[in-house]
């Protein structure tokens, strides 16, 4: 129960903080709005029997993404860069616990991207959106936002060792736009390319999403979903586990 | 006049090793020479996904665009990574002439741009197998050259609005995004609403863009010299315009004693 108040407590005041970011707050945020903008001409203009609402569900979760692989990467970074790495590592309470709430943060704000990201369809470009099953497509968010969290946590702890972190966190925004059906279908993609967008939580999130909009089985893949990122944060904390030891015992904590 | 020479070329090349103080080699690959492929990547699939326009398209479109993340985030930080460093002020205090030392500054971001979309253009037409005419590669080179001089210029402007904003990276994103839907990039500019279209004449890369496509397609250097020469008198009115409010914005800032806000 006190884990789930600090994950709560801390939760919201990473959540403040992100929403006082001008980078965060409101770059990332504007951000993927001009991708979500190019790709509503390009599907417009084009001959696709694919609808711009198959576009705006896409480029929305691509604005939820961002919000996560760019700053999540760097998450265990900016601690260090503030000095308060340590005090949180030497806190009483496993740090997965203090960090988790910063990436989920993150990934909360990707929820403001999807509305952004949906209106702006809405009202530029007139895509009528109307959601087939509303409490699903909800849960499919919430599934969806849970596990960026838990994958930007297994980022933020992979790459501590790496003085360039935010890079890395920046170069997986792409990658993952592409390859995890947003505004590509995956049997467009080469054959070698699925095996890596099935273990990704992303893929099954955007699945769950369109399906619950637009009627279908969304479940299976929200499981998924689900079910991946729990992956991700099991193996996020036994990755911190590691770290920390090491940097304890190299006394390269602080190393910047 | 040697003076001005040496501050031009020695000036200019120390601002820009002093960029690789942070710009290493594991930062410098992923941005400036993978993110470019993948972004040719994901826009050309999704022109295979709604149907619109060829590999080459999308191919030479980004590659070109992409010299803009060099450009405008090194220009901004020409201003800003001198403040961080605390050495702004020691710089504007000097007696040195302006013209070369702001334009100097320019010279290496250019070809450092230029490298960047023509590494880009390389790579991405490889991996998509788009095949690019021998004739066309010397005049594709000059193209992508032009264009990075004429971002540079929109960089200059970038750069002096960094001595009024702290937040020039989100400043840079936005550029960055207008220029990925206004330049013909992705989307074709008569595709665009009627003011979009006419508001990309105006931007760089769009000339430079369209040149490189009619080039690739066959078309003689001295067929685009048109739409070359246009992009150089843009880079050129917003390098001019970048220095004069480079200079008004250095003259508010002594006045009232912000050089060193950041």
């Amino acid at each position: 129960m006190s884990a789930l108040r600090l994950l709560a407590v801390a939760w919201y005041l990473q959540f403040k903080m992100i929403l006082r970011s001008p980078f965060d707050g409101i770059g990332n945020v504007l951000y993927p709005l001009f991708f979500a903008t190019t790709a509503f001409f390009v599907f417009r203009a084009g001959e696709s029997p694919r609808t711009l609402i198959y576009a705006s569900l896409g480029a929305a979760v691509m604005g939820m993404w961002s919000s996560v692989s760019t700053s999540a990467g760097s998450a265990m970074q900016r601690e260090r860069w503030w000095g308060t790495l340590e005090l949180l590592v030497a806190a009483p309470r496993h740090f997965a616990l203090v960090l988790l709430p910063a990436t989920l943060g993150l990934a909360t704000v990707g929820i403001y991207n999807l509305v952004a990201t949906l209106l702006w369809g809405r009202l530029l470009f007139g895509i009528d959106l109307t959601i087939e099953h509303p409490l699903l497509f909800a849960l499919s968010i919430l599934g969806t936002v849970l596990s960026f969290g838990g994958l930007g946590f297994l980022f933020a702890v992979s790459f501590v060792r790496f003085r360039a972190a935010w890079v890395l966190g920046n170069f997986f925004e792409y990658p993952v736009w592409l390859i995890c059906g947003f505004l590509v279908p995956l049997s467009l993609l080469p054959s070698w390319v699925r095996p890596i967008s099935w273990v990704l939580a992303p893929t099954w999130g955007m699945s769950a999403i369109r399906e619950s909009a637009l009627g279908g089985t969304p479940v299976p893949d929200l499981l998924l979903c689900l079910g991946l990122g729990a992956a991700y944060v099991v193996f996020g904390v036994l990755v911190t586990d590691r770290v920390l030891r090491a940097a304890r015992q190299r006394g390269s904590l602080s190393l910047t | 006049m040697i003076v001005a020479a040496r501050i031009f070329v020695v000036g200019g090349a120390t601002s820009f090793r002093a960029l690789w103080y942070w710009l290493t080699p594991w930062i410098y690959v992923p941005t400036m020479l993978v993110a470019p492929i993948f972004q040719i990547l994901l826009f050309a699939y999704i022109g295979r996904s709604a149907q619109l326009e060829s590999d080459e398209f999308y191919v030479i479109g980004n590659a070109i665009q992409y010299a803009s993340i060099p450009c405008l985030f090194a220009m901004a930080q020409m201003i800003g990574g001198e403040r961080f460093q605390n050495t702004l002020s020691a710089i504007l205090v000097s007696p040195a002439p302006r013209i070369p030392l702001f334009f100097g500054r320019s010279l290496p971001v250019i070809l450092n741009g230029a490298f960047v979309g023509a590494f880009a253009l390389a790579a991405g037409s490889l991996i998509l197998g788009v095949h690019l005419p021998a004739s066309s590669l010397g005049p594709l080179a000059l193209t992508i050259l032009i264009a990075a001089f004429s971002c540079t210029g929109l960089g200059l402007m970038n750069g002096a609005v960094s001595l009024r904003i702290r937040e020039n990276a989100v400043l840079n994103n936005v550029i960055f995004g207008f220029l990925l839907i206004f330049t013909g990039a992705n989307v074709p500019l008569d595709a665009l609403p009627g003011w979009m279209s006419t508001l990309a004449q105006g931007l760089p890369f769009t000339h430079a863009i369209e040149a490189a496509r009619q080039l690739a397609d066959g078309a003689t250097l001295g067929e685009v010299k048109g739409l070359l020469g246009a992009e150089l008198l843009i880079g050129a009115i917003y390098g001019i315009a970048g220095y004069v409010v480079l200079r008004w914005f250095e003259s508010q800032s002594r006045r009232h004693a912000t050089l060193e806000r950041s």
